[in-house]
């Protein structure tokens, strides 16, 4: 399989990130040679394997309800870009431009 | 105090400390004073300065009082992707440029309670994603024999903090080989646990189901000690093992004799440096004379594990990485018109070529149409890797294989090819895609002097057999700290 430009524009709105014309043009290049390299997988038959999603013989964990402290608030909000009182702030989300 | 004085294991620390020659506090100075003489290295993202002298101080106190926890003296770095409660935790991206953390990683804490000072934060190639530590927002790391080579990576800065003498140990994290080839590279030990051995809370995720933390030190016996302070249960990560941690240094000083030792014959094919070949093999002389049995095994599914890791760690860190979006903590762009805009920009402007190039693969692997093909496929080949590890560890008890084709490469000669670069984590990668503990060893140096590593792979939770391989091969070695 291989991608074209127009597939790296999509990927990207996807991921939330946007690229130069040129950048575009570099990611379509080197995601397919990663891809055509990542192909040979289709060598091999796994029709009848299962897929692996954790390594270590881990069952579900599962702990008791109890209320534990957690990050205070201020703390949590140190990091805050901008803030209201005890929110994040953000741009508007719907409205005029 | 000089570079050399501060290349020293821990040892030799509570040799001297027990004699009365020195004192924590003088021995982190030496260390301060170390990192600012190597500086033009750019092994150090931030180094903590008077906090770890007032830290230092106290476990002179401690010791005084009798008090002192198993690594009073020990002078630990970080790597810039765990955090260190009230300092910078940038992951070598400018998109966490500013951020602090709020709380300490459960190994932090765990070294902290053992007595460890900390010393600073270590350059890293971006969020974890490189193999030279060329793809850090604040510099790349230089190897310490020679500014032209790369010292490895992603966790470059702590392989040059323990191998330049600017830390007792350093603290990296392994998605991929990120311990275990800046060793190789830069002749130091590198230990990779087992997964799910160490807490991961604290630790910015790259790929979940990859990620482990693990120490650089001059000696076998000094990662083990780290290792000992570090691993078990932690209620903070529910993917820590509840697996008993066994004493790991009582591993150290067994002989090897009747141990069955597997050469996985795929590791041993072409594109190998003739140099790094015959020195692996001095090391399977040596375990042979002294009695192990050496067998040849087969991974059969070898040639397929870098392009399955490309497929599952991309897939995973697109996903972890969507975190980053500016509303919360990190890079904010400013002026966005609206959320969306926000999103796009602070993302966009915050993350760096290699980062974006890996969201990039692992969105596309899980979008839809080509997930199957994709992600399911690298889940089912993960698990055919995996068994062959299972099948090869129903013969023998250890693997010994080289830890890299290849000894340090030059700067640029990679970083340009993305695929030749994911290339030279080849001999590395199978473990996390099996979840098995390795660790990487000095093993001589090619004609240029530079350092070669061996490695050695355990099954999961047998930390303590490729420990005792280890610290026979160092004992072995003509020379060693």
């Amino acid at each position: 399989m291989s991608v074209t430009l127009k597939d790296v524009e999509h990927i990207a709105t996807l991921a939330r990130l946007s690229f130069s014309d040129e950048e575009k043009r570099q990611f379509t290049d080197q995601l397919n040679t990663i891809l055509s390299y990542i192909d040979q997988l289709n060598t091999l038959d796994t029709s009848s394997v299962a897929p692996l999603a954790q390594v270590i013989d881990t069952e579900n964990v599962l702990r008791n309800d109890v209320v534990v402290p957690g990050l205070p608030t201020e703390r949590a909000l140190a990091n805050a870009p901008a803030r209201t009182e005890e929110f994040f702030k953000v741009p508007k989300v719907i409205g005029e431009k | 105090m000089s570079a050399s004085v501060t290349h020293r294991s821990f040892d030799r620390i509570r040799q001297d400390l027990d004699a009365g020659s020195t004192t924590v506090e003088e021995i982190t100075a030496g260390y301060l004073a170390a990192a600012e003489e190597r500086s033009s290295l750019n092994a150090f993202i931030s180094l903590f300065g008077h906090e770890a002298m007032d830290q230092a101080r106290q476990v002179d106190r401690k010791r005084k009082a009798g008090a002192a926890g198993p690594l009073a003296g020990m002078v630990v770095s970080i790597k810039d992707a765990i955090s260190v409660a009230g300092h910078r935790l940038t992951c070598g991206s400018r998109i966490l440029e500013n951020f602090v953390s709020p709380y300490d990683a459960t190994v932090v804490a765990r070294l902290k309670a053992a007595d460890a000072v900390i010393l600073g934060k270590t350059n890293l190639d971006e969020f974890a994603m490189g193999s030279s530590t060329e793809h850090s927002a604040f510099g790349r790391v230089k190897h310490p024999q020679d500014p032209d080579l790369v010292p490895g990576g992603s966790s470059g800065g702590s392989a040059v903090a323990v191998a330049a003498g600017l830390s007792t140990a350093s603290l990296g994290s392994d998605t991929g080989g990120s311990i275990r080839q800046p060793a190789a590279f830069t002749g130091i030990v590198g230990l990779k646990p087992t997964y799910g051995r160490v807490s991961r809370y604290g630790l910015v995720a790259f790929a979940s189901s990859f990620d482990t933390i693990g120490p650089f030190a001059l000696t076998v016996a000094d990662a083990a000690r780290v290792l000992q302070a570090m691993a078990g249960r932690d209620v903070c990560d529910s993917t820590s093992s509840s697996t008993p941690v066994p004493d790991l240094l009582s591993a150290i000083g067994q002989p090897v004799r009747g141990l069955r030792v597997g050469l996985p014959k795929e590791y041993y094919a072409e594109g190998l440096q003739p140099e790094v070949r015959a020195a692996v093999q001095r090391q399977v002389d040596l375990l042979r004379d002294a009695g192990a049995v050496i067998a040849e095994v087969s991974l059969p599914h070898s040639a397929f594990t870098i392009a399955a890791y490309y497929i599952l760690a991309t897939a995973e860190a697109s996903s972890n990485l969507a975190r980053y979006d500016g509303a919360r903590y990190g890079y904010r762009a400013k002026d966005a018109h609206d959320l969306s805009e926000m999103y796009l920009r602070s993302r966009s402007e915050g993350f760096g070529a290699e980062v974006k190039r890996r969201i990039m693969l692992g969105t596309y692997v899980l979008s839809a149409g080509y997930y199957e093909a994709y992600y399911g496929k690298g889940q089912r080949v993960r698990r055919l890797i995996k068994e062959d590890f299972d099948k090869a560890f129903a013969q023998v008890d250890c693997l010994v294989t080289p830890t890299t084709p290849s000894t340090a490469f030059k700067a640029g000669e990679k970083s340009g090819d993305p695929l030749q670069m994911y290339l030279s984590d080849i001999y590395t990668v199978s473990a996390n895609l099996a979840g098995i503990p390795g660790i990487s060893l000095p093993c001589g140096t090619d004609g240029a002097g530079h350092p070669i590593g061996v490695q050695l792979l355990g099954r999961q939770f047998d930390e303590p057999t490729i420990l005792r391989v280890a610290a026979f091969l160092e004992a072995a070695a003509p020379s060693h700290t």
